[in-house]
């Protein structure tokens, strides 16, 4: 494709990403641009403001998500590899600015096109199969936002069963919070030590050595989880099995040899 | 009931650590939905039905004062009396006067959460009335004063083996070596004990599941037949109902019970589905004497127009307890009022007041299952959040929380410092994680309380990235540098 007609993607690498678990970022990268876009990171992202929204704080959110769409709405598609942030600001964000007209058509602009990382590559840019290897059993958790607020359920799956080596083995709760709820996990532990540990048991029963799923937060739950209990399962971002990406160890796993 | 809901931690902790109701948590979790789930599959226009019903309550919502007069003149001119009660002690109040009017030592009552609001049975008991809950599940739970754990299945915290015991306690009067292993031989002996009460009661009380405007008339759904008892064979019939319970005519009462009991209990229709309208007419071979409704606000009217004002569609279906993560690991007492559940966290504040129910709406991951499953689409956790916002205004909860909130998003709006102060913190972390993980980490033990933390894989992605990396194999690279 020539570069001219090739569209432009600001990539949202989200804040857990950017912090937590940058071979998340470098696998986006990869897959945007296999599939045929140019992609941008702008420097000036922090966090799309769920942390502020969900705990009722609006004024920081509506602060924080106007830095978000100055940042992003020179972009033809904005993309993040979590369903959780790209519903914020491809749901929420319209609802915040509903009673700020200044705001509310930038906020519905950027809301038009903005896209959670796996369901862009399929819907958008018709990617249909990756390249990658993996030798392996897996299992996929769906993520509540990415499921419920974006619709996001076989995009993921029929990405994977084009890895090369790849078994998916279905868990029967799939589709049950894994107890992460941002602050909730820390406000609440008991409650949320009681969801983790049904999404562990379900994760378990499938037999896979590998969870994988769309959204880092949930990830780091269910693998701090796991890690605890002793169970060896580990979890992973789906987006670095398709790019190919797992020489790096996975979530909270040492480097090998150290 | 004196809530507990500020108690809410406290008694979450207790409900994990039970083991016959995580016992009985665990059946309802997988029952429930599975049964919801294929009614609604064998129904190909549930999925309209829904926006129908929504629309139906959306309308009346809107036209409420209309409705409410049109649906009192209809019960006075078929012979009964509406009472209107602002609030709780009015209810109890009213309903104490017709009693007393009526001479009643006992009424006998079916399932209604409007009477669990008002406290209508301990108001009665003081004043000398005997009231006896006739539905099997709230039979139990009254003599073990108690409140319901769930809206349509008020016992459902209880094993069958704490209801044998609980019924020896109550009917002493039985030999005490009787075989009460089988649910048969309960219910057998429930339903001997409540035709005494049922022959004997001068007063029925019953709630509704709807009033319709165009008749005059109340809906009741059952499964057990206790509330044809109890509203055909006591000299008077009082129905105690909130007033958004109204809907326009009984076609729109029809387009509800479809979605009903799917929604409910995967049941097609309940087993019973009584309309009373009035007292007994001369031609009929039954019904009381006298038909009295309390129509009760408590609270609602001040929904209207607020930003819960869509929580008024709800039919008490109690899909959303079903279906929802939190009630599964705590059950409904742990909310600690008459309600639980994503409607409880959202309808308990608006009904106890926000400070005593804080907890209730930021008890829940927002996961969206129960909007995903509400017969009348409420936003449920849109709801939650308004909550929350009001909260934050009003500066509850903790300080130390609303500052670490505050601090970080100060950063959060400054790009630039983020990004250095986010570099140096994730830097720092990065020396103390080589074994990828932290056990324990000070500020973090919410976290590693409970769980492992993974440690920061490497620098920042987007300090990696604008110096050019590509990230191949980026974590053990990172890990490098660091050691």
């Amino acid at each position: 494709m020539p570069e001219t007609s090739k569209p432009t993607v600001g990539l949202f690498v989200t804040c857990l990403v950017d912090l937590m678990r940058p071979v998340v970022g470098f696998a986006a990268v990869k897959l945007l641009e296999d599939a045929g876009c140019k992609v941008e990171v702008p420097a000036s992202q922090t966090c799309c403001g769920q942390p502020a929204y969900n705990s009722g704080d609006k004024a920081d959110t509506l602060d924080i998500a106007k830095n978000v769409i100055a940042a992003f709405e020179g972009y033809d598609y904005v993309v993040a590899p979590s369903g959780s942030c790209a519903g914020m600001i491809k749901d929420h964000y319209p609802e915040a600015f509903a009673d700020v007209p200044k705001w509310l058509a930038r906020a519905e602009n950027l809301s038009a096109k903005t896209y959670e990382l796996m369901s862009f590559l399929t819907d958008v840019m018709s990617v249909s199969a990756t390249n990658a290897e993996f030798s392996g059993t897996v299992t996929y958790h769906d993520s509540c936002s990415g499921l419920r607020e974006l619709g996001i359920k076989d995009q993921p799956r029929a990405l994977l069963s084009s890895v090369q080596g790849l078994k998916i083995s279905e868990g029967n709760e799939t589709e049950t919070c894994c107890g992460f709820g941002g602050l909730f996990c820390v406000k609440y532990p008991d409650i949320s030590e009681k969801m983790v540990d049904a999404k562990v048991d379900d994760i378990v029963k499938t037999g896979a050595d590998t969870v994988l799923a769309g959204d880092l937060g949930c990830l780091m739950n269910i693998a701090g989880r796991l890690q605890r209990r002793g169970v060896d399962v580990k979890a992973r971002h789906a987006a670095e099995v398709l790019a190919g990406m797992t020489a790096a160890p996975a979530i909270g796993e040492p480097v090998e040899g150290e | 009931m004196q809530p507990t809901s500020p108690n809410f931690k406290q008694n979450a902790r207790e409900a994990i650590a039970d083991d016959p109701l995580q016992a009985a948590l665990a059946k309802l979790a997988v029952g429930f939905p599975m049964r919801r789930l294929e009614a609604a599959q064998r129904l190909p226009e549930f999925e309209d039905l829904r926006d129908q019903a929504r629309d139906i309550k959306n309308h009346v919502l809107e036209n409420l004062d209309q409705y409410l007069e049109a649906y009192e003149k209809k019960v006075t001119d078929s012979g009964g009396h509406v009472h209107w009660c602002r609030d709780a002690k009015e209810a109890r109040e009213t309903i104490l006067d017709i009693c007393r009017k009526a001479g009643a030592k006992t009424v006998t009552k079916s399932k209604s959460m409007i009477s669990e609001e008002i406290a209508v049975n301990a108001y009665l008991e003081e004043n000398g009335i005997e009231p006896v809950e006739t539905d099997l599940g709230e039979y139990i739970i009254q003599l073990r004063k108690e409140p319901p754990s769930h809206i349509i299945a008020p016992a459902i915290h209880l094993s069958k083996e704490q209801v044998a015991d609980t019924f020896r306690n109550a009917h002493i009067d039985l030999a005490a070596d009787r075989d009460l292993d089988e649910p048969r031989s309960l219910l057998e002996e429930a339903r001997a004990k409540l035709r005494e009460k049922f022959l004997g009661a001068d007063v029925g009380l019953t709630g509704a599941n709807m009033l319709i405007a165009e008749t005059g008339t109340n809906v009741l759904v059952t499964n057990e037949g206790n509330a044809d008892l109890t509203n055909n064979l006591p000299r008077v019939h009082v129905v105690i109902a909130s007033i958004e319970k109204i809907v326009p005519t009984l076609e729109d009462a029809s387009t509800i019970l479809r979605v009903l009991a799917r929604s409910a209990t995967g049941q097609d229709i309940s087993v019973y589905t009584t309309f009373c309208t009035g007292p007994r007419r001369p031609e009929d071979l039954d019904g009381p004497e006298e038909y009295h409704v309390v129509l009760l606000d408590n609270g609602r009217s001040e929904m209207i127009g607020s930003e819960f004002h869509e929580m008024l569609r709800c039919i008490r279906c109690g899909a959303c307890l079903n279906h929802c993560p939190i009630y599964k690991s705590v059950g409904g007492h742990a909310y600690g009022w008459v309600y639980s559940g994503p409607m409880g966290a959202v309808l308990i504040p608006n009904l106890i007041g926000m400070e005593e129910a804080q907890h209730l709406p930021n008890a829940s991951t927002l996961c969206g299952k129960c909007e995903s499953v509400c017969p009348m689409r409420i936003p449920l956790p849109k709801m939650l959040r308004k909550w929350r916002e009001r909260q934050y205004k009003a500066e509850m909860g903790s300080a130390t929380a609303r500052w670490a909130l505050k601090s970080w998003a100060w950063l959060a709006k400054r790009p630039a410092l983020y990004r250095r102060v986010m570099n140096a913190g994730v830097a720092l972390l990065g020396q103390f994680g080589g074994q990828g993980r932290f056990k324990s980490l000070p500020l973090a033990s919410g976290w590693t309380s409970k769980r492992d933390l993974a440690a920061p894989a490497g620098d920042t992605f987007i300090s990696q990235h604008h110096k050019g990396a590509r990230g191949d194999q980026s974590g053990a690279l990172m890990r490098k540098k660091v050691h």
